[in-house]
């Protein structure tokens, strides 16, 4: 468990020892900085600070809550600047399933749990093999950019303008850096790599056409097709839980992997079938 | 007062859509179909959200120094820098091109 209680003095030796903490706190730092351009953008786009700092600490998804600020800072109405915020997050929804399948919270867990749902916490526990790092990760990168996030919109938010223009300190390039190194790991094999493009393609083909959110939603639907469709193997990289942050375990060993895939499959409730990154 | 509405419902659905997968029952998982769509889905937003934010400036597309910082991450990337030195690289080479006057 990652929330359980040990020993005084080792817990915190052995979490830093832990790959998907360390993992979990980089993509916090990095995520949570960034929550500085989101107060500034979202005050200058016309909303107060309240308001602010409700779409952070409530809604606390990055995406969804760019999406809701773009639409107002744009002239778009409540309702558009709703929509485009709820369609964004329907990623969440399949993250939680998958979180769900690979973490099993239970209790009021469950829905905390569901609050720190993101790309990143997703993209941190899926890339881990082992069980309680799947755990770890997800709880630390979870909580960890729910914390920084929030702590920074407000910083934004009360430097508001007198920031100047947040992309002169480049926190747009952080965004894109951002997403691309959350992708990266799995473009293993040209499949992946093939409907990366195809998405990409389709995305920029939609931009000028639909409004704001909407080429996500397009090439989201695009992604759900090839799936459907398509009948090759779900070994290569296509799996929802394979392994983003390889270099952090170093080399592998097939002895070690294997051991790890018998461990998950005792537990015989699912894990062998969700469970198998890197087998 | 009007906006507040529609914000607080935004966050209730964003809230419902994340709790909704927490639900839904594991044996749709199981599906070797289903996993593999929501494989391929992660791969096609992860694509589209580092597009949008490359070159997507509202309803128009723009080539400005998010340009940089795309092709500056995936050399990073491709030297296995951790995650928080790409976002740094990324950054660091948005501002530096702003600096130097592209856009």
């Amino acid at each position: 468990m990652g929330l359980e209680p040990a020993e005084p003095g080792t817990t915190a030796v052995k979490l830093l020892a832990s790959p998907a903490v360390r993992v979990g706190i980089s993509i916090s730092i990095a995520t949570g900085l960034y929550g500085v351009s989101f107060g500034a953008l979202s005050v200058t786009s016309g909303l107060d600070f309240w308001q602010t700092m409700a779409l952070s600490l409530l809604l606390f998804s990055g995406g969804s809550q760019f999406a809701f600020i773009g639409v107002v800072a744009g002239g778009g109405s409540g309702i558009a600047a709703m929509s485009a915020a709820t369609l964004l997050g329907m990623r969440n929804g399949i993250y939680g399933m998958q979180l769900n399948a690979l973490l099993h919270p239970t209790g009021w867990r469950k829905y905390v749990a569901a609050q720190v749902t993101i790309d990143e916490s997703t993209a941190t526990s899926s890339g881990q093999t082992d069980p309680d790092e799947q755990r770890r990760g997800f709880w630390t990168a979870g909580i960890g950019i729910y914390v920084l996030w929030n702590l920074f919109t407000a910083v934004g938010a009360l430097a508001g303008s007198g920031l100047g223009d947040p992309k002169q300190w480049g926190l747009d390039g952080a965004a894109v850096a951002a997403f691309l190194a959350l992708l990266w790991p799995r473009l293993k094999g040209r499949e992946p790599a093939a409907i990366a493009v195809v998405c990409a393609l389709a995305t920029v083909v939609a931009v000028p056409f639909v409004p704001a959110g909407v080429p996500i939603l397009i090439a989201a639907v695009v992604a759900a097709l090839i799936g459907w469709f398509s009948h090759g193997r779900s070994d290569e990289g296509l799996e929802p839980d394979v392994d983003p942050y390889d270099e952090h375990h170093g080399r592998r060993d097939k002895n070690r992997d294997a051991h790890l895939d018998n461990q998950r499959d005792s537990h015989g409730d699912g894990h062998g079938q969700t469970g198998q990154a890197g087998a | 007062m009007n906006l507040w509405f529609w914000l607080l419902l935004a966050c209730v659905l964003a809230y419902a859509w994340k709790l909704v997968g927490y639900f839904v029952p594991a044996k749709l998982l199981k599906d070797p179909r289903m996993s593999r769509i929501a494989g391929t889905l992660t791969i096609g937003l992860l694509a589209s959200l580092t597009i949008v934010n490359t070159v997507a400036s509202g309803q128009t597309l723009a080539a400005d120094a998010r340009l940089g910082a795309l092709a500056a991450a995936a050399v990073a990337l491709a030297f296995r820098a951790p995650f928080l030195l790409v976002v740094v690289v990324g950054a660091g080479a948005a501002a530096l091109l702003r600096l130097i006057g592209w856009n």
